[in-house]
């Protein structure tokens, strides 16, 4: 009997993992096509981008009763200059993103820094759907069923310091994958930040996708920030690190312009953008003939947030 | 290249197919509407068409000049006058789509905008000098005026330059776009600088 000598090599060393992934890809997409072709009529953008469902997610309270922004405006009007600076290019072009494998690494002041995968974020906390607005500092909002879990319970997990202060958070910095990086129209990688009390806030989330199922690359795929009473560009797409800190983070929004862009950039219809008003909105996907809507201080969550920020100048602090 | 004399039917053909070229930015909006292709902020998109069009207008008026000294095809200058009115029409619409369709004639907002912010105020007080522009481009006014029609009418260096920082002020961090309105409205104006410059030395 020939007995061969255990090879300590796994085939995870000889192939790198995205190499064998994409060609695991690859292969279901072919058969997905295959299967299109055989059935006819499928579409073959249909095929290649699987929406994934997610399973047993739970409905929450938050914002039940507003009628979402339909799907096709919500994942084909979006600012994600990674990918371009118009509202369609993040649609047309974040093919390029590859959300899958994807870690979090957890950094600055914690016990000890962490790295956590993107399943292990799915589990770390009960999935929940949240239904919020969402109010772009250029006056246009949306209604968007998000999934996710508050950044409390992953606070938790991550375990900070006493001297941790604020969160910090970063995009993915990777020209391959995000091409509008090539261009320096803002100082990469995009970063965003939160103070303490607002990141352990109830209504902060970790998205990780909308209209139930796993986020679109042009949403921020594979997890995202969203704080529905801040301005959506503090909504950071894309993590990959989150760091905490003591001091203030200065943002990309505040390097790129310090005089329109605040740490807290809370919604504030008294505090006009120093080139436009913010006393209005214009609600997406509500047609030619509507009239633009009153914008509500914190976009309407002044219940669940104004206390954190009693005793502020909101004028000096926007 | 452009023939350098041209017979007044043959100017009259050409016009009308440029009219008729003109309005098609116009046609364009009504057909995106009826197909539903104007996007997730059909509103913003018909302001931002229409004020595209106004400037890109406004500059080629300003165009026909120095191409009618460069080419010696003087006829052109017969065209001069369609192209300063459709930036106007367009300019006009611009504004009639913002102040209807966006503030649904909301004036005491609309005021507001104008007053507090520059790029309003730019773009406002660039369509405003438009409009005796346009009010005096008739034949009779021309007459009427003598030489004092040929300076009302060099209040078009003024808009083109309020119309493009408009655009500059608007732009939130992607200024490619405004740039380049900003280049072509530069070279145009500093041919007539240099124009002007060599006229003097010539005296």
């Amino acid at each position: 009997m020939l007995i061969l000598p255990k090879s300590d090599i796994a085939p995870s060393d000889i192939t790198p993992q995205e190499v064998y992934q994409e060609r695991r890809q690859f292969l279901g997409m072919a058969g997905g096509l295959a299967l299109a072709a055989a059935l006819g009529g499928l579409s073959t953008s249909a095929a290649a981008n699987t929406r994934q469902k997610f399973s047993g997610v739970i409905s929450s309270k938050f914002g039940a009763d507003e009628k979402p922004t339909p799907y096709k405006d919500v994942t084909g009007y979006n600012n994600f200059y990674e990918f371009g600076t118009s509202k369609s290019d993040p649609a047309d072009f974040s093919e390029t993103l590859r959300p899958r494998p994807w870690t979090v690494s957890i950094e600055g002041e914690v016990k000890k820094p962490k790295r956590i995968a993107i399943e292990d974020l799915y589990k770390l906390a009960p999935l929940e759907e949240r239904i919020y607005r969402m109010r772009c500092v250029e006056g246009w909002s949306m209604v968007i069923p998000w999934v996710g879990f508050p950044l409390a319970d992953l606070i938790k997990w991550a375990e900070p310091t006493g001297n941790a202060k604020y969160v910090e958070f970063f995009t993915l910095n990777d020209q391959q994958q995000m091409p509008g990086q090539r261009s320096n129209v803002l100082d990469w990688p995009y970063n965003e930040g939160l103070r303490m009390d607002e990141a352990m806030n109830p209504l902060t989330l970790m998205a990780v996708g909308l209209y139930g199922e796993q986020m679109p690359n042009q949403n921020g795929a594979p997890i995202r920030l969203v704080t529905p009473w801040k301005y959506g560009f503090k909504g950071i797409k894309s993590i990959v690190r989150i760091k905490f800190t003591e001091q203030m983070p200065v943002s990309s929004w505040m390097k790129a312009n310090i005089h329109e862009y605040g740490f807290y950039s809370n919604v504030n219809p008294d505090v006009d953008h120093p080139r436009w008003s913010q006393a209005t909105e214009r609600r997406i996907g509500t047609g030619f003939f509507q009239k633009r809507q009153k914008t509500l201080m914190f976009n309407g969550y002044a219940e669940q947030v104004a206390q954190m920020y009693s005793g502020m100048d909101l004028r000096k602090n926007f | 290249m452009l023939p350098t004399t041209l017979t007044p039917a043959a100017v009259s053909r050409v016009k009308a197919i440029l009219f008729c070229i003109a309005l098609i930015p116009l046609l364009r909006l009504f057909v995106f509407g009826f197909l539903d292709m104007l996007g997730a902020n059909p509103i913003e998109f018909v302001i931002r068409s229409f004020g595209t069009w106004a400037l890109t207008f406004l500059l080629i008026t300003l165009t026909v000049t120095p191409l009618r000294k460069f080419t010696g095809a003087n006829w052109l200058v017969q065209l001069r006058r369609m192209f300063g009115l459709y930036a106007f029409f367009y300019a006009l619409m611009h504004m009639l789509s913002y102040v209807w369709l966006d503030q649904w004639f909301d004036w005491a907002e609309i005021g507001k905008n104008i007053a507090k912010h520059p790029f309003i105020i730019a773009g406002f007080s660039s369509f405003v000098l438009l409009i005796p522009l346009a009010a005096t481009s008739t034949n009779a006014m021309m007459k009427h005026m003598k030489r004092n029609w040929q300076k009302l009418h060099y209040l078009v260096y003024p808009i083109a330059m309020l119309g493009v920082l408009h655009y500059f002020w608007l732009v939130k961090k992607d200024i490619t776009q405004p740039v380049i309105y900003a280049v072509i409205l530069t070279i145009l104006l500093g041919i007539r600088v240099v124009w002007r410059l060599q006229q003097n030395a010539a005296k």
